[in-house]
Order: C-alpha cells, then structure tokens, then sequence
C-alpha cells in the first residue's frame, strides 16, 4: 500500500487512533489484508506502538496479516447454516478451486474460510465474500459464484440479484406495529421534562433487551448524574448471538424508531456523543443508516446538540458485551474491562456512556409517546412489554414474531409451522436449551429468559451435533483474557468432539460439569460464564442421548493411537501389526 | 476507627481504595494470585485470586473493599477452583519445570506448590510456541507464558517504551513484540528496564544467567509462596527497598 | 519395625499380606527408580510391606496381578503403550510417577516437531549420516506421533511428580499407601523439577 494512499485514508479518519478498527477496515477494504510494513507505518502516522495496531490486527476476525485471496470468502458455520446445507454447498466451492479450507488457491484467487453466525438465519445458508453478505445460498448460486470469482469480476459488479436481504416479519405488536413520526418521541420526553421522562420509562420497567434485562431508566440515571462534561449514548447493534437477527430488521426496516431512541435518551442524559455500533457481518445497513442519519440533521433532529456516528465491528462477538463494545470504539481490541467501575459511570474515553440494544432504544421512543400504561398492557408484572424474536431452523417461517413477554414457547413455534420439534435453543447459545416437554415454559426474565433467537430442532437433528457446533463457536470467539474461558472453552470443545464422535466416555461426562464451574464461577465476563451452558443444558435433558453414544469403557485413550503411528508407518515403510495399535476391548 | 470487612470470619481493616487482596495481604493473609504484582494496578487476567464477596465470585485484585463486605477465601470450594485454574495454565502452555531457568523462583510453580497440584489433569495442550533468542542479552520463551500482561504495562507505564503487547484471540493469544521484523533484537529492550524484572514465570531471561542460584536458595526453596508473597507486597506498601 | 525411629512417617505394623507393587520406566531415563532407591536403608523395612512383581529391580518379565503399580517415564512408542495397558489391567492402583509420565517430561519436547521429520534429519540427512536408512525391522516399537502422558491413555490414580520426586517424597507417599491413607504431599515434598 503506498504511502500517499495511506495518507489519504488517514486524513479522512483525522489520524485519530480511536478510529483504529475502523482504518484498519478500509485497508482490508482496499487491499485484503494488512502487511506488516502498513503496521509499522500507521503506528508512526498515529503515535501509537506498532505492536498495539499488530494487536488489534489479529483480534478481528475480519482483519489480518495473513494472505488472501483475492476473493475470501467465509461460509457462515452457525447450526441453522448447517442444517440447510452449507457443509457440501462449502464443498462444493472448494473443489471448484481445488483449495483447502483455511487457505488460498495456488492462483491467489480464492480462500475459503468459517466465520460465525452472520445474522442471517432466515434466509440462510449464508457467506461472506470480502466481507459482503450473499444469503440463500444453492448449489446454482455457488456455481454462479464461483464463476464470476474465476472471470475475476470485481464485486460491485456482481449481479444484483445475489444480495438483497429479506425481511419476513410475522408477528407485530406494539414496537413493531405502531407507527412513529420521527421527533414525535424526543418531543414527548422534552414535554416530560427528564425526570419525569426517567420516571416513566421506570414505570413502564423497560429492561434490556439485549441479554442482560438491566433497566434502562437506571442506566440512564447513572449516566446522567454521573460526573463528567460529556456524556455517550450507544446503541449495541453487534448482534453477534447466533440465531439473532431482530436487530438487523430493526435497523433495516425501523430505524426512525431507533436513532429515535438514542435521540431522546440523548436528551434525557444530556449526552452529545452517539454511536451506532454495528457489527461488521451487517454492512448493507450502512447507507441506510447514514441517510437516515442525514435526514434527521436536516430535519434539525441531529447535529445540534447530539450526533450520531456509525462504528463497524470486525468480527468479534465479545464486541456485544458492552465494556469490550467501548474498548473497539476507542480503537482497542475488544476485551471487556473490570467493572465496576460500569460504563454508565466511566465508559468511551472514562465519559459517562450508556450502552443499550437495538431494540431497548425503539422501544423506549415508543413508550415515552405512549406512556407506561399503553407498555404494561402486554407482557407480565415482572417482564413488561413485547420481545422481539428471530425465529429459525425447522420451522416453515423462518422470521420475525414479536410476542407479548410471558408468551409460551409452543405459541411462538406454533405461528412459526414448528413440526416434531425436539430441542429448542432460546437465547442462543448462550442461553438456554429447552426439550420438547418444555415447550409450555415462557419466555420472560422470571422463567426462560432470551436475548431474542430461537432456533428449533426437529426430531431429525442429532443434539450432540447441535451441542458441538455451539461448543466451537465459544472457543472461537472467546477474547483470551482470562484462564478460565480461554482455556475452559477449548476444553469443553474438545470434551464435546469426543461424544460427538462416539470417543466420550463417562470421564468426559463427569469433566464436563467441573470445567463449567470454574468457568461459571471465575470468568470475568458473561461470555465465559455461560459458554458452557449448552453442553450442560444437553447433558441434563438429553442424557440418553449422550448415553447411546457414551464408551462402554470408563476411559478411552484421548486421542486415537493408531492414528497416532501413521507418520512413522510412513517413513519406514511398516505395515506389520505391531506397527498398529487396536483398541481394547471393554 | 478504620473501615474493615470480614475475611473468613475475622474482621480486617482497610484503607479507602484498597482492594481486598491488598487489605487481607496487609492484614497477614496471603491469596493466591498470579497476575497480579504490587507495584501495578490490578489487571484481573488469571483469576486464580477468586473469592467470594457477600456471595458473588469475584477477583480479589479488582474488588474495591467497602465497609461490611463479607468475603469468604480459605474454603474447599475456593481452594478447588483455584487448583484446577492452575492446572488450565498447566494445561495450556510448554511448562517443563525441570530445564526452565526460573524454576523454584516460579510463581506459577509455586503457587501450584502451595495449592497442592500434583498434576495438569487436563490433556496437555503441546502448543508450538517460538522461542527468540534474536537478542543479544535477553531469551524469550513464550512456552511460558501465562498472558499476564505485567510485561506490557511495565514496559509501557514505567519505561516508557512498549516493547510487548498481546496479539490474537482466544486460545492463540499470544506475547508480540515492538517489531516489524517479530524479532526482540529490533526493539529498544534493555536489560536495565523494569520489564526485564516483572515476569513471573520464565518468559524474559537474562542471558548467562541461567541456573545461578542452587537448588534449596531459590526464592521459593525454603519458604512457600504465601510468605514470600506477604513479605514482598509488605515492603512495596511501605516503599522499601525492593 | 524398628520401635526408636523418629521419622514421622515411620510405617504402620507389619501387616499379614504385602501390597504386590510393579515398577516400570517408560519413556523414561531411570531417574524416578534411582531416586525412590535413594530411601536407602528403608528400602529394608519398605520390604517388610511390599513385594515386589514386575519391576527392574527383579526381572519378572510381565505383571501378575498387583496392588499398586510405580511408572515413571511418558508414552514415546507402541511398545511404552503395551507396557502400559499390561500394568492398568493388572493393577488396581496405578501412579504416575514424575515430571514424564504425568507430562510428557523431556521426550514431550519433540512435541512440536513433526516425528518424520525427526526420524529423517536422524537418520537421512543430518550431519555425518552417510548411506542413512530409517530403521524398519518389525522388532522396534514405532514411535508416536506425539509424546504424551499416562493419563491420555489410561486412568491414573495418583500422581507423584518431581524429575525426580525425592526419597522423601516416594517415602511419604508409600507410607500412606501402606497405612490406608490418602496421600498427601508437605511443603518440601511436592516439586516438578
């Protein structure tokens, strides 16, 4: 990358070392990876060490030193992705460019890779081809794919067809199906005044809808009374949970709704910094987003007082949890920090910050318009309001499905064309993972709490498959930070590989609850304290499940034996039996 | 009268700011604890310094203590978590005591010693890590190292330079140096930086000096780490020679 | 048993029946046995406790049935993993004995290697190998893949770690085997190096 280029870019991010994610984007954008001779120079450019940008290069899943191909291209690996067929459709693209996955064809055209759930669940299997999305994938589009890919067609000029994103909304009620001029919530909240505003949102008990169900009117409390001259509103759109994808189509198709509520909790705060942070697999919202953005400054909505910038992940989903979300904004690998202090106290840059969900913020704008009671009317005395739900896997309608709070399971996959379903994962991964004579249970933060995605499984799906593509996804996605996540969810991984390829035994079993205890108990952030949770989950309603599959031995060697002597069966040539090793009988 | 909490049962006093490690090690009672030294801000990577405040697992080296916190430290549960944190190191990275230059001045070593692992449990990982013995006066083995991070903020906070920072995600997080070229011996190390001296395992050695002190003088020969340590976080909070 | 030994871990009465121990190294260099024979003239009243069945010390080729099996030294090769199933079958208690068996030890650091490339630069093309064939005759063990400790293979039911685990330390941890007590390790007796 020339130095004038470099220049260039950095200008236009005003040299400013917070924006580091977001140049290091654009070089990907330009060249498809990053050399270690670019690290050098934007360390000098920016007055930061070369070895922190060498840092925040290789936490990103999107950035990297590593070679490319010209096109790099990453199958999205969540289980719905599987399901529909994405292991031989992968297949498929591989052997067309007779490459490996995990590396570039000998003609530096193609490389192949894995990336987490891409938030497209309803309308998958899914990739990611420089960062662009291409969902609905067939075996025809793959061919059409990797033709274009082989003529060396540049991207932009890709037939259109291959990227719309669809919405299928199935279920509105009241965030989804009242409308909202733009003003129309700030206004309310000024006629409030704030503390009554804070009051109402305290009545009508809106809670967080992004996992963690804290209540937003003492989040912006804190912010608002903590010191400080300047004060941060953030909307969290990382939406990294697999099988989510309400906040995509909240973004897409009501985001008035939105950067309405960041708007008023702007107004409410006194804040006047606003960031949209939006995860890096979501790139088709952004001109969207900015024209919203650009017509509420002409409407004299923004840009007075408060403006709203737009922040691009790079592929991590710890990026969700808040703390490591303000870390990426200042340009820093996405690591969660020690709390407290909490961000509503000292987050983006030690400023006050408020950190909420997509849908926490829409919901707000709507409830300061309509009032508390117009919100309890739906849902629960502990768990107010709607949720809004991304339903996907073995169902009919693959959507969205807004339910009051409270709703059971069974009404929701009922409306979905859920068939002869055996498990159900609400929450995602890290949430909870129901059998089919759970179904009755509801769906509030009394009972089965969710973040919004639920991913059915029919009598068809394997569980131990299911649970092993989870376990993966957390060993992949853990920041590294802390002993027990880091080591624990390789740990479970390996554990969970073994039983689901007919190598547990009942040590694994009995390892298994031990390793999510530490990880419960000593990790540092909500990721590791949870990553564990489907194998347990599996292990305590689908026990005959692992016990069909479980060794009649009470160990077995942890790696295979014979395998183990191929390499040296190699070189000297041995094919005798002691140059095998059996296995024991039981 | 100062403010003070209840650790395992005894009441301990406290100054404003104090964590509870630093308070429970003032008060005598030593924590197990890695990552953490003294003479830097708490960084809450290793957890092994675990305790439970008014029920909640917490690091001890990040918890503010505030007046009536009741924290438990010395129970079978705690000891167990500890043990098997440990052993996750273990398991982890290339920890071959018997040739490593900080063997028996090892915390990592000694706090397993102390807690009474006799074992990684675990299948051990083998990952392959480098070795840099680009520069002239200073090995790095990264088999060793526990991501502690004490490297990193002391080269920065105290000399000022940034030589280390960790790099990647996940289980392949790893130490990098300030270099294009990966190599220590294009950074602007010295021996004389206070980076070369907080390692608390064998990561950063001086060279030719491997293996100076016999077996029996090491730091931890005579006398186990929960002394050792006290002593040494006493002498730092009292700005002592060091 | 001598009744004026001071020695706090002094072995309990001479019992009717002795523990039947096999010994063996695997992946070893011998240290683990020399330094458990650095008991010296406790080896004496140890013999009033415990037979001996496998072991190098008595040259009984292959385990009878045994209370407690010693082996020190890692899995490297075919043979180490025979060696090793033969003794878990026989032996109710097994006891990874030092840095090796219960990490890998000094032959785990080839670990990052690829074991052809080793065998080749031995054997083919290293210095001063001239006319190199890699050894192939059916009578010698293959070598693994990777270097790895007993409990990857078989269920482990004490460790005793050390390179080696002193005299002292086999001393205390026999004795509470002998007197029925779960074993435990002092300050001064637990050591990886």
């Amino acid at each position: 990358m020339s130095a004038l280029d470099l220049d260039a870019l950095l200008s236009r991010h005003g040299h400013d070392p917070t924006r580091l994610v977001q140049i290091l984007r654009d070089v990907m954008a330009i060249q498809n990876r990053i050399t270690p001779a670019d690290i050098t120079r934007l360390g000098l450019a920016l007055n930061i060490s070369r070895a922190r940008v060498e840092g925040v290069t290789e936490f990103y899943a999107f950035l990297g030193t590593g070679p490319r191909g010209r096109f790099h291209v990453l199958f999205s690996d969540n289980i719905t992705d599987e399901m529909a067929g994405s292991v031989a459709l992968r297949k498929r693209l591989l052997d067309a460019f007779d490459v490996k996955l995990g590396e570039v064809s000998r003609d530096g055209l193609v490389s192949v890779g894995l990336t987490s759930c891409t938030g497209l669940c309803d309308q998958g299997p899914a990739l990611l081809v420089n960062g662009v999305p291409i969902p609905r994938l067939t075996p025809a589009r793959i061919g059409a794919l990797a033709a274009l890919m082989r003529a060396e067609v540049p991207i932009a000029e890709w037939p259109e067809n291959l990227f719309p994103i669809h919405t299928h909304i199935y279920r509105k009620d009241l965030i989804l199906d009242t409308p909202l001029a733009p003003g129309e919530g700030l206004a309310a909240a000024q006629a409030l005044g704030p503390e009554a505003s804070l009051s109402l949102l305290a009545t009508a008990d809106l809670r967080g809808r992004g996992g963690a169900g804290f209540s937003m009117a003492t989040k912006l409390r804190m912010c608002r009374g903590a010191p400080g001259p300047t004060r941060v509103i953030v909307c969290n759109a990382d939406e990294g949970e697999p099988g989510t994808f309400k906040d995509r189509v909240l973004l897409s198709d009501y985001a008035d709704l939105v950067i309405e509520g960041m708007t008023a909790a702007a107004y409410l705060t006194g804040a006047s910094l606003g960031f949209i942070y939006l995860r890096g697999e979501y790139p088709f919202l952004v001109p969207h987003l900015e024209a919203k953005l650009a017509e509420r400054r002409k409407l004299g909505l923004l840009g007075v007082t408060f403006d709203i910038e737009i922040h691009m992940g790079a592929g991590a989903y710890v990026c969700g949890e808040e703390s490591a979300l303000i870390e990426s904004l200042e340009g820093k690998r996405g690591i969660p920090r020690n709390r407290p202090p909490y961000p509503a106290i000292s987050g983006y840059l030690g400023h006050p910050t408020a950190v909420n969900n997509v849908e926490t913020l829409a919901a707000s704008a709507l409830i300061l318009r309509h009032g508390a009671d117009w919100w309890r009317s739906r849902g629960t005395s502990r768990s107010t309001g709607t949720k809004v739900h991304s339903v996907s896997g073995d169902v009919a309608r693959p959507g969205i499905y807004e339910f009051p709070k409270g709703v059971e399971v069974r009404e929701i996959l009922d409306a979905a064309g859920a068939k002869n379903t055996r498990a159900v994962q609400v929450g995602g991964p890290s949430g909870v993972m129901l059998a089919s004579n759970e179904l009755h249970r509801r769906i509030s933060m009394e009972e089965v709490p969710s973040a919004g995605a639920l991913m059915v499984f029919d009598d068809s799906r394997d569980i131990l498959q299911v649970v092993r593509n989870f376990t993966r996804f957390f060993a992949h996605e853990s920041c590294g930070f802390c002993t027990p996540c880091r080591v624990g969810t390789t740990l479970v991984h390996q554990m969970t590989e073994r039983l689901a390829t007919g190598r547990g035994t009942r040590r694994d079993v009995k390892d298994l609850p031990r390793v999510a205890h530490i990880m419960r108990t000593a990790s540092q952030c909500g990721l590791g304290h949870t990553a564990a949770n489907p194998v347990l989950d599996a292990l305590a309603k689908f026990r005959p499940t692992f016990e069909k599959v479980v060794a009649l031995q009470e160990f077995l060697p942890l790696f295979d034996l014979d395998e183990s002597l191929a390499p040296a069966r190699e070189v000297t040539g041995r094919e005798d039996e002691e140059a095998h090793l059996r296995e024991e009988a039981p | 009268m100062s403010q003070t909490f209840i650790f395992d049962g005894h009441e301990i006093p406290f100054e404003a700011g104090q964590t509870v490690l630093m308070a429970a090690a003032a008060a005598g009672y030593y924590i197990p604890h890695l990552c953490y030294h003294p003479e830097f801000a708490p960084h809450g990577s290793c957890r092994v310094c675990v305790v439970k405040v008014n029920g909640r697992p917490t690091a001890s080296c990040t918890w503010v203590a505030r007046p009536g916190d009741v924290v438990e430290n010395n129970t079978q549960e705690l000891t167990d978590l500890r043990k098997n944190l440990v052993q996750f190191l273990f398991t982890e990275g290339n920890h071959f005591c018997p040739s490593c230059e900080q063997s028996g001045a090892c915390k990592l070593q000694a706090v397993g010693y102390e807690l009474g692992v006799l074992s990684p449990h675990f299948s051990p990982i083998y990952p392959d890590r480098p070795v840099d013995a680009s520069h002239p006066d200073v090995l790095l083995d990264f088999n060793r190292c526990i991501l502690c991070e004490l490297c990193v903020r002391a080269s920065s906070e105290v000399d000022k330079k940034s030589v280390f920072a960790l790099s990647g995600r996940g289980l392949t997080k790893h130490l990098i140096v300030n270099a294009e070229s990966g190599r220590l011996v294009d950074t602007d190390i010295e021996v004389t930086d206070k980076a070369m001296d907080v390692c608390p395992v064998g990561v950063i050695l001086h060279k030719r000096r491997g293996f100076a002190v016999p077996i029996g003088e090491r730091r931890y020969d005579r006398r186990p780490i929960s002394e050792v340590d006290l002593e040494h976080q006493r002498t730092v909070r009292e700005g002592g020679p060091l | 048993m001598t009744p004026n030994r001071t020695t706090p871990t002094a072995m309990t009465p001479t019992p009717k029946k002795k523990l039947r121990v096999a010994t063996t190294s695997l992946a070893g260099c011998f240290g683990c046995h020399m330094s458990f024979l650095d008991i010296d003239e406790r080896l004496l009243e140890l013999l009033e406790h415990i037979e001996l069945d496998r072991s190098p010390l008595t040259d009984i080729k292959h385990c009878g049935p045994c209370d407690i099996a010693l082996i020190e030294g890692g899995l490297c090769n075919a043979e180490n993993v025979h060696v090793l199933r033969e003794l878990r079958k026989n032996c109710r208690v097994l006891v990874a004995v030092g840095a090796c068996a219960i990490n890998g030890g000094l032959p785990a650091q080839r670990n990052h290697l690829d074991v052809r490339d080793c065998l080749q630069t031995v054997y083919l093309t290293g210095k001063g190998v001239s006319r190199g064939f890699i050894p192939n005759d059916p009578e010698l063990p293959l070598p693994l893949a990777k270097v790895h400790p007993l409990h990857d293979v078989v269920r482990v039911d004490y460790f005793l770690p050390g390179c080696p685990p002193s005299a002292d330390t086999f001393w205390s941890f026999l004795s509470d085997i002998i007197a029925g007590r779960t074993p435990t390790l002092g300050h001064g007796l637990i050591h990886y190096d």
